[in-house]
């Protein structure tokens, strides 16, 4: 596989947890920049950078419009925004229609970040019960990126994995206590 | 969309027909937002390929309408961020009220959603009488659905919830008469509002204001334009004025930022002297 540049993850309900059990044990010198994407109620807002740097000695901040991307940094799509990501590996931000009942929806990150980045891009899609983020798995394949889903039997709504899994080739499903060595890894 | 239909190039191709066919500029709008818009509506009607697609932006005049109308984004909302109107309720346009007249600017009013809004905190605070709001956008397709001042009826409740938090007292449904699924606001707000055209990107300040809003629409420029804009809406505001943005964007990169104070916790900056 070639070097990855962007790790992107995609969840929804019961993806909160996984992240929370995951990035404790994340390498924080990371070559490339992860990108979180997870559904929430509008307003939730400023609380999730806080409980995700608690866990990890990465700095965790909201992507704001036109910030280029750095590595070993966390990024969080901000609440009732689109988080696209441009040919440059910048981030634009899109108050457009909701796509699939979400905004951010996981599906716009995955599209745009798959021609930036091509095969140095990996998604990973976690725990969820809707299938925002299966559209923009099979882009992330079409232009050569690698993607990976949470196994389903792990996970506390299966509905989304399990969507991702019937719809394409994954090319890694990952149990809860396998994603923080895969991500270190690709380092 | 799979690999996207319309590419890079051909997206070049189509915004410099719309720079020379239409005069509306777009080549300083961020890429990855546009393109998505784009091939959105590629594949939304159905387009059997690029060329077909091309022509039809270029020759069909109601096909251009429904062009910059798609690739534009037009989602708004009465009273979003509470939190902001709490702000213009309970700060700025009381400033603004020992003035003898009020001019305000909404730029990218889209279907007008804010410019009501605006018009109910006026009427609540006894100011109305004496302000203006210039509402713009470029898109007439959105004007005039704004001046005809109906909205889904289906929305009114989230809209409700947003007027009470953002410390709205009255009830928010005497502002509007139910009629089948549409909500017709009362003719009274809109009688001090100027629904008009105005393109961001190509034309200039036409007076100048006490308050200018323009939110969420910097987030689809790119930054050489927003610093353009910016400067349109230093060059447009009064001394002692406010500008204020949307939740994500900034003046912090510009060079009018050194000329305004922030109001804390706000996407607010006042002018000054």
């Amino acid at each position: 596989m070639k070097k990855c540049k962007a790790f992107i993850i995609g969840g929804s309900a019961g993806s909160l947890e996984v992240l929370l059990k995951v990035l404790p044990a994340v390498n924080p010198e990371l070559s490339f920049p992860i990108v979180i994407v997870i559904h929430r109620k509008h307003g939730a807002d400023s609380l999730l950078p806080g409980l995700l740097s608690s866990r990890t000695k990465m700095p965790v901040k909201e992507a704001d419009e036109k910030e280029m991307m750095v590595p070993g940094t966390i990024y969080i799509a901000p609440s009732d925004y689109h988080l696209l990501i441009e040919m440059d590996g910048s981030f634009s931000l899109d108050y457009s229609e909701k796509v699939n009942y979400s905004r951010p929806a996981i599906d716009v990150t995955f599209q745009t970040a798959a021609e930036a980045y091509r095969e140095g891009l990996v998604c990973l899609l976690l725990s969820g019960s809707n299938s925002d983020g299966v559209k923009g798995l099979l882009t992330v394949k079409s232009w050569a990126g690698t993607v990976a889903i949470q196994d389903p039997e792990t996970a506390q709504v299966a509905y989304m994995p399990d969507q991702a899994r019937k719809s394409m080739d994954i090319d890694r499903i990952l149990r809860i206590d396998e994603v923080a060595d895969y991500i270190n890894l690709l380092s | 969309m799979e690999l996207s239909a319309v590419n890079d190039d051909q997206i070049e191709v189509l915004l410099s027909d719309l720079l020379e066919q239409y005069g509306y500029d777009f080549t300083g709008y961020s890429k990855a937002s546009l393109k998505r818009r784009i091939n959105r509506l590629y594949s939304l009607d159905k387009s059997l390929s690029f060329a077909e697609f091309r022509y039809k932006v270029n020759n069909d005049p109601i096909y251009f309408k429904r062009f910059v109308e798609q690739i534009t984004v037009n989602v708004t909302e009465m009273f979003r961020d509470p939190e902001f109107f709490k702000t213009l309720r309970e700060e700025v346009l009381p400033q603004l009220g020992t003035y003898p007249f009020i001019r305000i600017w909404l730029a990218g009013c889209s279907t007008g959603e804010e410019a009501y809004s605006i018009s109910i905190v006026l009427k609540e605070l006894n100011l109305l009488h004496k302000s203006l709001i210039y509402a713009t956008d470029l898109n007439p397709t959105v004007l005039e659905k704004a001046a005809q001042g109906m909205f889904a009826l289906a929305q009114m409740k989230q809209y409700s919830e947003n007027y009470i938090a953002a410390g709205g007292k009255q009830d928010f449904s005497s502002y509007y008469s139910a009629n089948y699924s549409l909500a017709k606001f009362d003719d009274e707000l809109k009688k001090k509002i100027i629904f008009s055209t105005h393109n961001l990107v190509s034309d200039h300040s036409f007076n100048e204001f006490q308050l200018i809003l323009c939110r969420n629409v910097l987030i689809y420029f790119d930054r050489d334009l927003q610093n353009k804009v910016l400067e349109l809406f230093n060059d447009s505001l009064d001394e002692l004025g406010y500008l204020a943005l949307g939740t994500k964007e900034t003046i912090e990169f510009s060079d009018i930022h050194k000329q305004y104070k922030r109001l804390p916790g706000n996407k607010i900056w006042r002018k000054q002297r």
